[in-house]
């Protein structure tokens, strides 16, 4: 689910780093720059893990900051489609099941891939799965929120949204998720860690869900 | 409201990369780099407030799933012995982070695991996972 990517910059050192060595303030920088962003067709950067080339450092008229190009890894969130992940469920909604990654939210597993047959529950808010059982009966298993949930990686999308505003500004323009997951539940063995744990003891699991 | 803040945080760059894919990391080491920044950074007393959340957060999270009770001579040697069974990468990756304990994990994380693999190879990997890889009760 973390891969590096190689990435390369010109970062702008502005005089006030100058006491710190080059590299201590590429960190930073580059920290400030990338940590909690999503970059277009990268994923969503994490820290930075080493700085592989330093090149010459330029100062251009009118600016005392030095310009140096750098060659850097970066620890980036970027699972590969049919990756299996583990989450917890954020919430339900008639579109599907939302799950969260505690520092990643916006997965979506839609309605059509969840185990079937499912249906939503109104008054819980809360989608069910409704085990067939061997009499012809189903059983009902809940997705309530703040579960674990063990799902596939069928697709992500990127999007590219539209620069915010400068800092301190209250600015609503970003309305869509700059990266989003597609999952999929619809094979056995995934959903709920507890649906499956103690294959043995199957019916115990299912009974102390409905409690 | 903190999804919202995320979301917000979470705009978009443009950016010259050279390789989106240069290597892959698993659970664990990610968890000991940034444990590792994390203290050096509270050493330092500066902490910048976007490092510090997606740190906070990504560590909250790894902490919840088996890396913790992993060590690097232990998947080392489990990798060693996963040779044998022709896997992909991810294949294996995936098995580091979640290990499969019961035949249907690995029919879910290797793709046509019934054509590659025989019922004896599937129960070795079960075996191997529990010998290297030990879920955290069986530890005690």
């Amino acid at each position: 689910m973390f891969v590096l990517a190689e990435m390369k910059d010109v970062i702008r050192i502005t005089p006030d780093h100058f006491h710190q060595s080059l590299t201590d303030s590429i960190t930073t920088l580059l920290n400030r720059k990338l940590a909690n962003k999503v970059v277009l067709n990268v994923g969503v950067c994490i820290a930075l893990f080493d700085i592989t080339d330093i090149g010459h450092s330029y100062i251009f008229p009118g600016d005392g900051s030095s310009h140096t190009e750098v060659k850097f890894r970066y620890i980036v969130f970027r699972p590969v489609v049919e990756e299996i992940l583990i989450g917890k469920i954020r919430s339900c909604s008639r579109e599907g099941v939302h799950v969260t990654l505690g520092f990643f939210d916006d997965i979506l597993i839609p309605v059509n891939a969840l185990q079937h047959p499912s249906r939503f529950d109104e008054t819980d808010q809360a989608w069910v799965w409704e085990y067939p059982k061997e009499d012809g009966e189903k059983h009902d298993l809940f997705m309530d929120s703040g579960e674990s949930i063990r799902f596939r990686v069928t697709s992500e999308a990127f999007e590219e949204s539209l620069p915010s505003g400068p800092p301190g500004v209250e600015c609503s323009v970003q309305t869509t998720a700059p990266y989003r997951l597609i999952g999929g539940i619809n094979e056995p063995g995934l959903g709920l860690l507890s649906w499956w744990e103690t294959p043995d003891q199957g019916d115990d699991d299912n009974d102390e869900q409905e409690v | 409201m903190s999804t919202l803040l995320t979301l917000l945080n979470k705009v978009y760059l443009i950016y010259f990369s050279i390789n989106v894919n240069a290597a892959f990391l698993c659970n664990f080491e990610v968890m000991q780099i940034l444990q590792k920044l994390k203290d050096n950074t509270q050493k330092k007393h500066k902490r910048e407030a976007s490092l510090a959340t997606v740190t906070y957060e990504t560590v909250h999270y790894l902490q919840d799933t088996e890396c913790k009770n992993q060590n690097a001579k232990s998947i080392q040697k489990f990798l060693e012995a996963m040779k044998v069974y022709k896997l992909t990468k991810v294949e294996k990756l995936m098995m580091v982070n979640t290990p499969p304990r019961t035949e249907l994990e690995i029919q879910l994380i290797v793709q046509e695991s019934e054509e590659r693999l025989s019922e004896e190879q599937v129960q070795e990997i079960i075996a191997l996972v529990n010998k290297y890889l030990p879920a955290a009760h069986d530890n005690t």
